[in-house]
């Protein structure tokens, strides 16, 4: 099953009350052709499992391994990504795109 | 963000209320704020552009963001029918919150429709709850003047922003006469979309389904298409 923005939210709650660890990240600013406007989430369980994008898939893995390190500090980051940042992140978005992302604990 | 937060911001999605959940970059403070406490937030008028636009985003240099979370927008079908049972999944995925109206209680069964509102009540009655307005789409499929076009005044009433009904050329010849007859312009009428559906050859009717939803999509869009 595929869940819109809304959903996912609803489903980071789910994941909360059953006693998981979660982080929300969610897209805060764009710059050019970026796969997901500003606001679109990608929730991550202490696990490893995640629902939604922040991106077209480019940079998921990266978020999701940034957000277990979130879970695990309770502190939240802001990561960037994109072309500019390919050698720091080893991660890049094909588009040529970049966007900035903040990753949360759900505490 | 607080778990407390969270639960409150998924119980207003959930009853269609405007919110905007605002983070301070630089504590991490997270708070909610709804359009009637808008004022009273030393972010006031830059929230209130944003209840406006719904446009989500960094402001004031960067200082905060916003993620707005507007009611998604509305899809009103008339017609417990195939198509619809097929659109009623594609529109949820889409993020649209969908409503289907049909008083025939042989088609408007719960399970024929899954996780959807269905009202098997005529379309006046139904209009008294699900009320249309600019930030919905309408669709006629039922092929019953007694059904459809009820829903279609009250669409074209309210200013629905996309309004479309299935029926041949034919067929739609003759809804245009009634509905002159009802005291509505043809630059009124024109707005109803017939044929319905983008023209992608569509047969079945999950292929009908897509071609709806796209023409929607294509009309809530348009701006962004335009520019």
């Amino acid at each position: 099953m595929t869940l819109n923005d809304s959903d996912l939210l609803a489903r980071a709650e789910e994941w909360a009350k059953a006693g998981r660890g979660v982080a929300i990240a969610t897209v805060i600013e764009t710059w050019g052709s970026a796969p997901r406007p500003v606001g679109s989430h990608l929730v991550i369980d202490s696990e490893g499992n995640f629902e939604g994008s922040v991106s077209g898939g480019c940079v998921e893995g990266a978020v999701v391994a940034e957000a277990l390190e979130v879970i695990e500090s309770g502190k939240p980051r802001n990561l960037e990504f994109g072309v500019a940042d390919e050698t720091a992140w080893r991660v890049g978005l094909s588009c040529g795109g970049k966007i900035a992302v903040r990753v949360e604990p759900l505490t | 963000m607080k778990l407390a937060l969270l639960s409150a911001l998924n119980a207003r999605i959930a009853n269609r209320e405007a919110t905007v959940l605002v983070t301070e970059m630089a504590t991490g403070a997270t708070r909610l704020v709804t359009p009637e406490q808008v004022m009273q937030d030393p972010l006031g008028e830059v929230l209130a552009e944003a209840f406006r636009t719904g446009k989500s985003g960094l402001v004031e240099e960067g200082r905060a963001f916003l993620n707005v979370h507007l009611p998604p927008v509305k899809l009103i079908v008339t017609g417990a029918v195939h198509i619809s049972q097929a659109l009623a999944e594609m529109a949820r995925l889409a993020g649209l919150d969908c409503t289907i109206i049909d008083p025939r209680t042989a088609f408007a069964t719960p399970e024929r429709f899954p996780n959807v509102t269905l009202l098997a009540e005529w379309p006046d009655q139904a209009f008294l709850r699900v009320k249309p307005d600019r930030f919905t789409a309408f669709v006629a499929l039922t092929h019953d003047p007694k059904i459809d076009d009820p829903g279609l005044v009250a669409a074209l009433r309210a200013q629905c922003f996309y309004i479309g009904a299935l029926g041949s050329r034919k067929t739609h010849a003759k809804r245009v006469e009634r509905l002159q007859s009802q005291g509505f312009s043809e630059a009124e009428i024109a707005r109803i979309h017939a044929p319905i559906g983008l023209d992608i050859g569509a047969v079945s009717p999950p292929e009908i389904a897509v071609s709806i939803l796209g023409e929607i999509i294509a009309t809530m869009r348009a701006k962004r298409r335009a520019a």
